[in-house]
């Protein structure tokens, strides 16, 4: 325990560098500033300024990458809030009490209450990681592959059965990501596998080509000509912003609840952002004692969906960073980002990189600070940023995906594969896929791929090692244990469309 | 690329057929379909890479096995939509109640062959122009063919921005970031 603390101590020293400072900083205001723009979260942010952060060292690439996370997360709330418009999927619920309180004319103090549920959401969020990640880590290291077989499987089965929408279409993006993820050289045989005769995917399929296609082009794809011209907005001033005494109050228990919330969901592997937040909104309006004033701006439906949001973000990063496995898209994405600066995240991080661990989490607290004091005097500019027109957004977006993904290898062909990938990812969208788990399987896919060979080869074909290793065992009985409740609850679901024409 | 532009193309004369398949009805059948043609496509290809045994995997033998999972949800997201279909047609006719209505509360949109085809080509046009005749024509380009997309971009409004975007890729990116594309290349001239 003390040990971490000394840990996290050196990890503040390197946070406050001049340097490492600087560009978390920089990476907190264009988070911000790309999250603010209507119709881009952090996904869009991240893989936009990904390539970036490719010319940086690897501390304050991270760093950067972790400032633009929550910048533009929390930047997406700031168009939820006035605009009614969730640009990341989680602010679906901000919406909800969010807009309501900027039509009562009180969508400063909202803003004021996002900004202090988050920082203090991800503030225990940080605790947690400081003193959860040394113990997983010990943990982890008596894993084999077996039971990194088996946890990668929970994170994809949980990834795509807790999250909102169709399961089976979200298992099916997972394949789909899968299948992506083994295109290039086998890495045990060196069988060019889903080349096609393209040199240049021997290395597999450009992770930043991919993000960008997904969640960039398909979602200009998606908005092109629908996303209209936003009228005048409500102007907030700073002085607006600071909640009264009363609506603190209220606030209070909420926001205690919500990281509560986001705490537990963030340490299961897979289960995204959105359906934390639904399950803290729904958890308001039931103990509350007016559950039916909610929807018309309650200060309760604000703040705990957006503490879960935000101390769900910090303590995904518990098994992205001391196991390796990513709990959402947002977390594989940063996982392919560190691989590509030559950094394996997994239980020897922490050893073989304190700096960048301890540095990390101290650069959270920071980073959370910078967006405090950044959105006090730049709340105007921002809101100014969310009339900027959709036709001049789009194109100029577009733009600036095509050179990223040019210069990631200085490859031509990396543009070419934003259009494939975009076009897919609009497709897909269109039939009401979710796409996001793509990405999550393309960056688990390998690795499961090689841990189940892995495996295999120890136990001489024998599938039985799953379930002879108590702790893998364990984990695939709660996969199993998931699946049925999915099956129990898709039947009732029918029964009940079944019985519903009757009753009416 | 070839994928957005048919569609484009082609897509006018069975317009008609395209949106019905892609309304709440139909798009499950869809979906569930090409999941499995890319299921069985993937299996297929695999089994010309070493599938092995269980003991002595091969590099085939994970693809193969995800080409039919995912075969395999194709097939139940199609069943489960003709059984949903099915269901509908059942309560509408014991309820006389118009279950239209259940399926498609959703906002409609007609397909956007415009803003489709213009940011396929965009795209398209930045690789080949900043491949053969640099960064400037490129950007130039792309921003000003993606703006096309936009039914309410005036060709004044997209000039002014093409040359800001153009502007800042020069600074930003060759003389900033220090990209290594000529801003005109020689096969340009």
């Amino acid at each position: 325990m003390w040990q971490s603390l000394l840990d996290l101590g050196y990890g503040f020293g390197l946070a406050l560098q001049p340097q490492n400072l600087m560009w978390c900083f920089i990476g907190v205001l264009l988070g911000n500033l790309i999250g603010v723009l209507p119709g881009t979260g952090p996904l869009t942010a991240i893989s936009m300024l990904l390539p970036l952060t490719f010319s940086l060292q690897p501390v304050p690439a991270v760093l950067m990458l972790a400032g633009i996370y929550y910048g533009s997360q929390y930047g997406g709330a700031i168009g939820a809030i006035l605009l009614n418009l969730p640009s990341h999927p989680p602010h679906a619920v901000t919406c909800l009490d969010g807009y309501p309180m900027t039509r009562k004319g009180k969508g400063g103090t909202a803003l004021g209450l996002t900004m202090l549920s988050s920082f203090f959401a991800a503030s225990v969020g940080i605790i947690v990681m400081v003193f959860g990640s040394p113990l997983l880590v010990q943990v982890a290291f008596s894993f084999g592959p077996a039971e990194l077989f088996s946890i990668m499987l929970l994170g994809l089965v949980a990834g795509s059965t807790m999250s909102r929408g169709s399961p089976i279409k979200a298992v099916a993006m997972t394949v789909i990501g899968m299948l992506l993820g083994t295109v290039g050289t086998d890495v045990n045989t060196g069988t060019q596998r889903f080349t096609f005769g393209f040199l240049q995917l021997a290395d597999g399929v450009e992770l930043v080509a991919l993000a960008m296609g997904v969640f960039g082009i398909a979602d200009f794809l998606m908005n092109v000509n629908r996303l209209g011209h936003i009228g005048s907005l409500a102007k907030v001033r700073v002085r607006d912003m600071w909640p009264s005494k009363a609506e603190l109050k209220q606030a209070l228990m909420p926001m205690l609840r919500g990281t509560a919330v986001g705490t537990l969901f963030g340490a299961m592997p897979g289960t995204g952002p959105t359906i934390t937040t639904f399950i803290a909104y729904a958890l308001e309006q039931k103990i509350s004692r007016t559950p039916e004033k909610f929807g018309t701006g309650m200060v309760a439906g604000v703040a705990a969906p957006e503490a879960a949001a935000h101390s769900k973000t910090q303590v995904d990063f518990i098994p992205t960073m001391s196991l390796g496995i990513p709990g959402d898209a947002v977390m594989a994405l940063l996982l392919g980002a560190l691989m590509i600066h030559g950094i394996q995240p997994g239980p020897r991080l922490i050893i073989d990189h304190p700096d960048l661990f301890w540095g990390l989490i101290a650069s959270f607290w920071i980073g959370n600070i910078l967006l405090m004091l950044l959105n006090v005097p730049l709340i105007g500019i921002w809101v100014k940023l969310l009339q900027v027109p959709y036709r001049f957004l789009f194109p100029s977006a577009i733009f600036f995906i095509a050179i990223g993904a040019y210069s990631v290898n200085n490859d031509f062909f990396a543009i070419w594969e934003v259009l494939v990938f975009g076009v897919l990812g609009a497709v897909f969208t269109a039939l009401k896929f979710p796409v996001a788990p793509i990405l999550l399987g393309y960056v688990l896919g390998p690795m499961v791929e090689e841990n189940f060979r892995r495996a295999l080869l120890l136990s001489r074909g024998d599938m039985a090692i799953f379930v002879q290793q108590p702790i893998s065992a364990a984990i695939l009985g709660f996969v199993i244990l998931l699946l049925a409740a999915q099956v129990f609850f898709a039947v009732r679901a029918k029964s009940g469309l079944r019985r519903l024409p009757l009753a009416a | 690329m070839t994928d957005g532009n048919s569609k484009a193309g082609g897509g006018n004369a069975r317009r008609g057929l395209l949106e019905r398949l892609m309304s709440p009805r139909y798009r499950d059948h869809l979906g569930g379909l090409l999941l499995i043609v890319i299921g069985l496509g993937a299996a297929f290809q695999a089994q010309g890479y070493e599938v092995g045994t269980l003991r002595q995997m091969g590099p085939g033998f994970f693809p193969t096995a995800l080409g039919i999972i995912l075969a395999l949800t194709g097939v139940v997201l199609f069943g489960t939509a003709i059984a949903a279909n099915a269901r509908l047609a059942k309560a509408s006719k014991a309820a006389a109640h118009d279950t239209q209505q259940d399926l498609e509360d959703e906002p409609r949109y007609s397909p956007e062959w415009r803003g489709w085809f213009c940011i396929c080509v965009s795209v398209a046009a930045f690789a080949l122009l900043a491949e053969y005749s640099g960064l400037l024509p490129a950007t130039f380009a792309c921003v000003f063919i993606a703006g096309l997309g936009d039914r309410e971009n005036s060709l004044r409004d997209l000039l002014v921005l093409s040359v800001g975007i153009s502007i800042a890729a020069v600074v930003v990116f060759w003389w900033g970031l220090g990209v290594v594309l000529p801003l005109f290349s020689r096969s340009f001239m």
